[in-house]
């Protein structure tokens, strides 16, 4: 049997995505900037995908671009806007336990050009604490990047809290969020929240990877960071992935579908895995388990363990799953976002996320269990001396 | 500069007397070998106790060198340029021509040293000497004549064609893979193992490797890594065949039985006893560790001792008086340092005891392994059975 409970750090592509994407690419393969007919016709894609993703977000078509992923997009959100707003201050403000597209590009942004960065500590459940952000807003912020769902434990960051705070405090601070484990798991409108940026990625949602979009509201100004021929209205240029934009609007619009009945299905196997895993004895699940988390992750301690070993175990029998947050790197570090959480020591290199996705079985789950079950013993009477 | 072969020097095998056809067959061997991937035709071939590379047509220089510098038993890589056998006024024109080229400061101290093979050229070396000397004086009055330290030695060999080439690149040395024998290379993913084998290999050794891996304490990632080792010292080495063993559950049954700081050196026992089987059921010579004395705990004397005393047949460490920083120098030489620091776990470092032994009795340690008794035979048994072959290299 195999079992796919990585969903989190990618997703299997729709059958019909797929077939689209090799359509795009083996038949309708004009460049979108041609003046003939096959360059219209691979336009008439990028507008498609456009509509669907604005429809989706109650957003103007014109306030989307098209990236080669959540990567990207972060960073064209946060270099852009903090290069374009200099003049308004050079405070920025973010969480600890963002993605490293995030935390990297404030880096850089901190070593390289001069702004100011306040990474905002979280509580025991991984939410960025509220009264850090007021406590850090200052006449010189600029702009707040909050994600929308933490990749490694699942917890829904209080985005609305957080816009309204900022907003309060100065109307005219930007707002950015990372949604790419939060979109098509949330129906999320920017415009009535308040966000400003918003970034998503695609083969999280089932669709291709190598492409993602940022949605900037058109009152923001943004500057580009790549340079060349000038598509999307000079905001990135290079010639548009066409195969992998038309992938991702076809994929938001089936994930979309049914979303609340898909999502309610996965927080019914993952109360049920949280219940039954507890029986192991000596594990503990991070984060929150409500309706304030994710309904796909599940991030589980399992103390006596190590992860890597506990992932490759599971793996002989079918099973992948991650290990603290398999985006950010391959090498066995300890995950920031549960020091952050202050995890007690023996869980921080004994962390496993499983992630699901709309097609993740009670069945599959059940093996996973039992899998769990048989293994766990066995490897905790070999340790580490 | 155009050049248009390749003179092939090789030291040590110049020696070896009856056996110096055997030598120089591999070297042309092992020479083919490496230049299959490059592009261009070569013919490679042995003349008058030379081996040369002539390229035919259209080539990469710097790849065909690259490929050469990493053939074993070349000491060096001369550029020839050839030309056509002509009367001495045009071959002083061709001789000239090339030092213009090679050399445009035109500042250097020189010597011609001409070979005279075809015997119908109607000169002697030395009348030739003398006269391509007065020519290239002529031409360069900069450059002076330096009989016993010049900076360029400029050859000109007459033969079926004219060869010229002053320029020696120097080659890895060492002995042609294949003249002497094979042996069985205890590959780990670190940074030793692979320089202890190309070591070996620089001798004209085949080398086998044999890799433990423990799913799942070790991942399929420390596999590829070990894979990817391999096949970089094959660029030197030629073909290896890269046995794979699992060792999970010995090392797991070891754990349970034995003390926990001989560990270590128990499980190293046991590998070398699996190494050796397949070394021998191949018919290699010898095996190969990376060990260097004192690195740590299992490469004590009295730890080398102990693993030492399961084996019959030699065990070659050519790394065994090395300091750390000496071999990462060969490691970065030979590109295997980046592959060996990436950082995934192998199987020698799971279950570590803190405080392992470091001054082991080898009676005691066979004591201890006479707890394995009841299961180890079977253990071993299927080690050896589940073995996975693959061969890294191009064939």
């Amino acid at each position: 049997m195999e079992v796919y409970l990585d969903n989190s750090a990618t997703t299997m592509c729709y059958p019909d995505v797929g077939e689209l994407v090799y359509k795009v690419m083996c038949q309708d393969y004009g460049n979108p900037s041609s003046m003939h007919k096959k360059g219209v016709q691979a336009e008439h894609y990028i507008r498609d995908a456009k509509e669907t993703i604005a429809r989706l977000l109650k957003v103007n078509a014109k306030e989307l671009i098209f990236t080669s992923g959540g990567t990207e997009s972060d960073n064209l959100a946060l270099i852009g806007c903090a290069r374009a707003n200099r003049r308004n201050g050079n405070h920025l403000i973010t969480t600890s336990i963002e993605h490293p597209a995030i935390l990297n590009t404030m880096r850089y942004l901190e070593e390289e050009e001069g702004f100011r960065v306040t990474y905002l500590p979280v509580d025991e459940y991984g939410r960025v604490k509220l009264d850090a952000l007021k406590e850090a807003l200052c006449p010189e912020t600029i702009l707040v990047s909050i994600m929308y769902v933490n990749n490694e434990v699942g917890t829904v960051q209080p985005v609305q809290e957080a816009v309204k705070i900022a907003k309060q405090y100065k109307p005219s601070i930007l707002f950015h969020t990372d949604a790419v484990q939060g979109y098509g798991k949330y129906r999320i409108y920017p415009k009535r929240m308040g966000i400003d940026m918003l970034s998503a990625s695609g083969h999280k949602i089932h669709g291709p990877k190598g492409v993602g979009f940022l949605y900037v509201d058109s009152k923001v100004k943004i500057h580009p960071v790549i340079f060349g021929g000038g598509q999307q209205k000079d905001m990135r240029s290079g010639t548009e992935n066409v195969p992998g934009i038309a992938g991702l609007g076809l994929a938001s619009r089936m994930i979309y579908q049914d979303m609340e009945m898909k999502n309610a299905l996965m927080r019914e196997l993952k109360e049920y895995f949280i219940e039954e895993i507890s029986g192991i004895g000596q594990t503990k699940v991070h984060g929150l388990t409500d309706e304030g988390s994710a309904p796909h992750i599940v991030s589980v301690g399992i103390a006596g363990v190590r992860s890597e070993v506990l992932l490759h175990a599971l793996e002989d029998k079918g099973i992948y799953v991650s290990s603290g947050s398999a985006c950010a790197s391959n090498h066995p570090a300890v995950s920031g976002v549960l020091k952050g959480i202050g995890a007690a020591r023996e869980y921080l290199d004994a962390t496993l996320r499983f992630s699901m996705s709309e097609f993740t079985t009670k069945e599959e789950i059940d093996y996973t269990l039992e899998t769990l079950y048989n293994v766990i013993p066995m490897l905790r009477k070999y340790t580490r001396h | 500069m155009r050049f248009h072969s390749f003179l092939i020097k090789y030291g040590e095998i110049g020696i070896k007397g009856k056996n110096r056809y055997m030598f120089e067959d591999a070297l042309v061997r092992q020479i083919r070998f490496a230049l299959k991937d490059v592009d261009g035709e070569f013919l490679v071939h042995k003349c008058h106790g030379r081996v040369y590379v002539d390229c035919e047509g259209e080539y990469d220089y710097e790849e065909t060198v690259d490929a050469l510098k990493k053939v074993f038993g070349i000491v060096g890589i001369c550029p020839v340029v050839r030309k056509q056998v002509k009367a001495i006024e045009e071959l002083k024109k061709d001789v000239v021509e090339y030092v213009g080229q090679m050399y445009p400061e035109g500042n250097q101290t020189f010597k011609v040293e001409a070979r005279r093979a075809n015997k119908r050229y109607p000169m002697n070396s030395m009348e030739i000497n003398c006269e391509l000397g007065e020519a290239v004086l002529d031409a360069y009055p900069e450059m002076k004549v330096d009989v016993h330290h010049p900076d360029v030695r400029l050859n000109v060999e007459i033969r079926e064609e004219v060869y010229i080439y002053s320029e020696i690149i120097p080659g890895p040395g060492g002995m042609p893979v294949g003249t002497n024998g094979s042996a069985m290379l205890l590959l780990s993913g670190g940074i030793d193992s692979p320089v202890a084998g190309y070591m070996i290999a620089k001798r004209g050794v085949e080398l086998e490797a044999v890799y433990f891996h423990a799913p799942p304490y070790t991942s399929e990632r420390a596999k590829e890594k070990v894979v990817d080792l391999a096949k970089l010292v094959s660029a030197y080495a030629g073909p290896i065949k890269l046995h794979i063993v699992n060792f999970t559950d010995i090392q797991l049954y070891i754990y349970e039985k034995c003390p926990h700081d001989e560990l270590t050196i128990i499980m190293r026992r046991y590998m070398m006893r699996i190494a050796e089987h397949f070394a021998k059921k191949d018919g290699c010579l010898g095996l190969i560790t990376g060990e260097s004395i004192g690195q740590v705990a299992s490469q004590t004397m009295q730890s080398l001792a102990a693993t030492n005393a399961v084996c019959t047949l030699p065990v070659y460490r050519p790394l065994i008086g090395f300091d750390k920083k000496d071999i990462v120098e060969i490691s970065e030489k030979i590109d295997t340092y980046e592959v060996s620091i990436q950082p995934y776990e192998d199987c020698c470092t799971i279950f570590v005891a803190k405080h392992p032994v470091t001054k082991p009795n080898v009676e005691r340690i066979a004591k201890s392994e006479l707890n394995l008794t009841e299961k180890i035979e079977e253990l071993m048994e299927k080690a050896l059975e589940t073995v996975e072959i693959i061969t890294v290299g191009k064939e």
